[in-house]
C-alpha cells in the first residue's frame, strides 16, 4: 500500500490578486500515510489545501496527483478524482440538515454507497445520528466539525485533506477526532494531509510533517523528528497554543 | 358578497401567473445574488413562441374539440423549449463572463438585455398588440361566482408545476446541488459539483416556469405585446421581494397577493391607478421589510 507518492506539489506559488500567499512550496505525501503540516496563522497553510483543490489554482507549479497533473483542473473534477477536504471554517451549508449535508458528501456515486457509509459515519459519530434533521447552522462548533469530516468521508476519498480539524473544539473532542483520524488510516489505509493549530497532537499522529512559514516550507521530517527538534518546540510547541 | 369573492378568484388566476414568473427571479437572485432584470422578457418570449405555435398549427388542425388540446400541449412545450435556449444562452454570453466582477456589473448587463429583448421581438414581431382567438370559452357560474374554464386551467397548471418544482428542488440530487450552490458555491465544487451546470439549470428551470405563464397570459388576455415583459416583469419582480427574494414559497405567496391586490384594488378604486398599488407596494416593502414575508434577514438591498 503505502510508498508511491499519492500528492506531488512541485513549486507551487498561489496568488490572491497580486498578493503572493504560497512562495514555491514542494510537499509529498504517500500512499497510506498520515502527513501533517503546521505553521503560524497566515502562514499559507489552507491556501495550499485550497491550492491542492484548485480553488484557486497555482499560478505556476505542479499539482500532481496519482501520476496525474491536476493544477489547471476545475475544482469539481478534481473532487471526482476523489480529493475530499474539511476546508477552514466547516463550510457546513447552513440551511440543509445534517443528513442533506452528508447527502452532498455522497454526490460523486450519487448516493450509491450512501445507506452503508451513512451508517458507518453515525457510528464514527454518534452525536450526528442525533442531529440528523437538524439544519447545520444550528450545529455546535464541535459538531459541525464531525460533520465537515463526516461529510469529507462520505465522499470515499483517496486522500482527505484536513484543515484544522481541532480549531475551537473541547479537548475531549479533539482527542475523539484524532482517534477516529488515526482509526481510518490504520482500517482502511486512507492517506491523510492535515493541517493544524495544535501541533502537539499532530506531530504524534504523523508519519510526515511539514513547517510552513510566510508561503515557505521551511522544515520536513517525521512526525517524531520535528516533536524533538528544538526550533520546532520553541516555535510551535513550548510556550506555544499547547 | 359575491363581488368580492369572484375578485378573489381572479385575483389568484392573476397572482399564479405572476408567481410562477417570481420563482425564476429568486432562483436565480437566490443561487448567483443578482435581480435577473431580463426575466420578465424571458416570460414576454414565452408568450410570443406560444403565439407563433398558434398561428403556424391552428389554421391546419383548426381550434375546437380536442384540436384545443394538442394546441395547448404544443404551445406549452414549445415556449418551455424556446425559452429555455433563450435563458441559457443569455446566461452564458452575457452574465456567466461578468461571475466575480462587480455587483452591478450583470445587473447592468441584465437590464441592456431586457431592453434588447423587447426591442428585438418589436422589430421581429412588429409593435402592435398580437390577439389570439379564444381558446378555451366555457364559463361555469356556482353561487353565483363565474370561473371560467380558462381560470381553472390556470390554477391547475400552476399547482401541478409547483408541486413537481417542489419536489425537484427538495428531494432531488439536482435540486440538492442547486441548494448547496447556493448555500456556499465553493464547498458545492469541493463536493464534485458542477457549479457552472447547476447555475445552468436554474436559468433553465426559471425560463421553462415564465414560459408557462407566458403562454397562460396569452391565453387568458388573447393578445401579446412585445411590451409584456415589462409591467407584468416588474410585478412579478414585486412578488418575489414581497414574498422574500429567495425563497420559493415566498416566490408563490407574494405573486398571489400581488395578483389579489392588483385585482382587488380595480374592483373597488380607479382601475388607472392599480399598478401604482404594485409599484407602492414595492417600495414599501424595500425600505420597511427588504427582506420580504419569508426571506431571510440578511438579504441585501439591490
Ligand atoms: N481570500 C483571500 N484573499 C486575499 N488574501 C488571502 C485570502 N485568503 C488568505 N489570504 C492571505 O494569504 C495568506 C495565507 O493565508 P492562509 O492560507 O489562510 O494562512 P493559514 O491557513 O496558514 O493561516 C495570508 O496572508 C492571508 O491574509
Ligand atoms: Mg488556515
Amino acid at each position: 500500500m503505502s510508498g508511491q507518492p499519492l500528492l506531488k506539489v512541485r513549486g507551487v506559488e498561489t496568488y490572491y490578486g497580486n498578493i503572493r500567499a504560497l512562495n514555491g512550496v514542494d510537499v509529498e505525501v504517500n500512499q497510506g500515510e498520515i502527513a501533517c503540516l503546521i505553521g503560524a496563522n497566515g502562514a499559507g497553510k489552507s491556501t495550499l489545501m485550497m491550492t491542492i483543490c484548485g480553488s484557486p489554482q497555482a499560478r505556476t507549479g505542479q499539482v500532481i496527483f496519482d501520476g496525474r497533473d491536476i493544477t489547471r483542473m476545475p475544482t469539481h473534477e478534481i473532487a471526482r478524482l476523489r480529493i475530499a477536504q474539511s476546508p477552514e471554517g466547516r463550510r457546513i451549508f447552513p440551511r440543509m440538515t445534517v443528513y442533506e449535508n452528508l447527502q452532498m458528501g455522497a454526490s460523486l456515486d450519487n448516493l450509491k454507497y450512501f445507506d452503508e457509509d451513512v451508517k458507518r459515519i453515525f457510528k464514527l459519530f454518534p452525536r450526528l445520528e442525533e442531529r440528523q434533521s437538524q439544519r447545520g447552522g444550528t450545529l455546535s462548533g464541535g459538531e459541525q466539525q464531525m460533520l465537515s469530516i463526516g461529510r469529507a468521508l462520505m465522499a470515499r476519498p483517496k486522500l482527505l485533506l484536513l484543515d484544522e480539524p481541532s480549531l475551537g473544539l473541547a479537548p475531549l473532542i479533539v482527542k475523539q477526532i484524532f482517534e477516529a483520524i488515526k482509526e481510518l488510516n490504520k482500517t482502511e489505509g486512507l492517506t491523510v494531509f492535515l493541517v493544524e493549530q495544535n501541533a502537539f497532537a499532530a506531530l504524534r499522529l504523523s508519519d510526515r510533517a511539514y513547517v510552513m512559514v510566510n508561503g515557505h516550507v521551511t522544515m520536513q521530517g517525521s512526525g517524531k523528528e520535528l516533536l524533538a527538534n528544538p526550533e520546532v518546540r520553541a516555535a510551535y510547541l513550548e510556550g506555544g497554543r499547547h | 358578497m359575491e363581488y368580492f369573492v369572484q375578485q378573489l378568484v381572479n385575483g389568484l388566476t392573476l397572482g399564479s401567473i405572476y408567481g410562477l414568473v417570481a420563482i425564476g427571479y429568486t432562483m436565480v437572485y437566490g443561487i448567483i445574488g443578482m435581480v435577473n432584470f431580463a426575466h420578465g422578457d424571458i416570460f414576454m418570449l414565452g408568450a410570443f413562441a406560444a403565439l407563433i405555435v398558434f398561428l403556424v398549427l391552428s389554421p391546419i388542425i383548426g381550434f375546437t374539440g380536442v384540436a384545443v388540446l394538442v394546441l395547448l400541449l404544443a404551445m406549452l412545450v414549445v415556449a418551455m423549449l424556446m425559452t429555455s435556449l433563450w435563458n441559457w444562452t443569455i446566461e452564458r454570453v452575457a452574465y456567466r463572463p461578468l461571475r466575480g466582477s462587480f455587483r452591478l456589473a450583470p445587473l447592468i448587463t441584465a437590464i441592456g438585455m431586457s431592453i434588447f429583448l423587447s426591442n428585438f421581438i418589436q422589430v421581429a414581431q412588429g409593435p402592435r398588440n398580437k390577439p389570439i382567438p379564444g381558446l378555451v370559452n366555457d364559463v361555469y357560474t356556482i353561487a353565483g361566482i363565474s370561473v371560467s374554464l380558462k381560470q381553472i386551467v390556470i390554477m391547475v397548471v400552476t399547482a401541478v408545476l409547483l408541486a413537481i418544482f417542489w419536489y425537484i428542488v427538495n428531494h432531488t440530487p439536482l435540486g440538492r446541488a442547486q441548494r448547496a450552490t447556493e448555500q456556499d458555491r465553493k464547498m458545492a465544487a469541493l463536493l464534485g459539483i458542477d457549479v457552472d451546470r447547476t447555475i445552468s439549470i436554474t436559468f433553465i428551470m426559471g425560463a421553462a416556469l415564465a414560459a408557462v405563464a407566458g403562454s397562460m397570459y396569452l391565453i387568458y388576455y388573447g393578445v401579446a405585446s412585445y411590451n409584456d415583459g415589462f409591467v407584468p416583469g416588474v410585478k412579478a419582480f414585486t412578488a418575489a421581494v414581497l414574498g422574500g427574494i429567495g425563497s420559493l414559497p415566498g416566490a408563490v405567496l407574494g405573486g398571489l397577493l400581488i395578483g389579489l391586490i392588483e385585482s382587488l384594488w380595480s374592483a373597488y378604486f380607479t382601475i388607472a391607478y392599480k399598478d401604482v398599488a404594485t409599484f407602492a407596494i414595492l417600495a414599501f416593502v424595500l425600505i420597511f421589510k427588504p427582506s420580504g414575508l419569508l426571506g431571510r434577514p440578511e438579504v441585501e438591498k439591490v
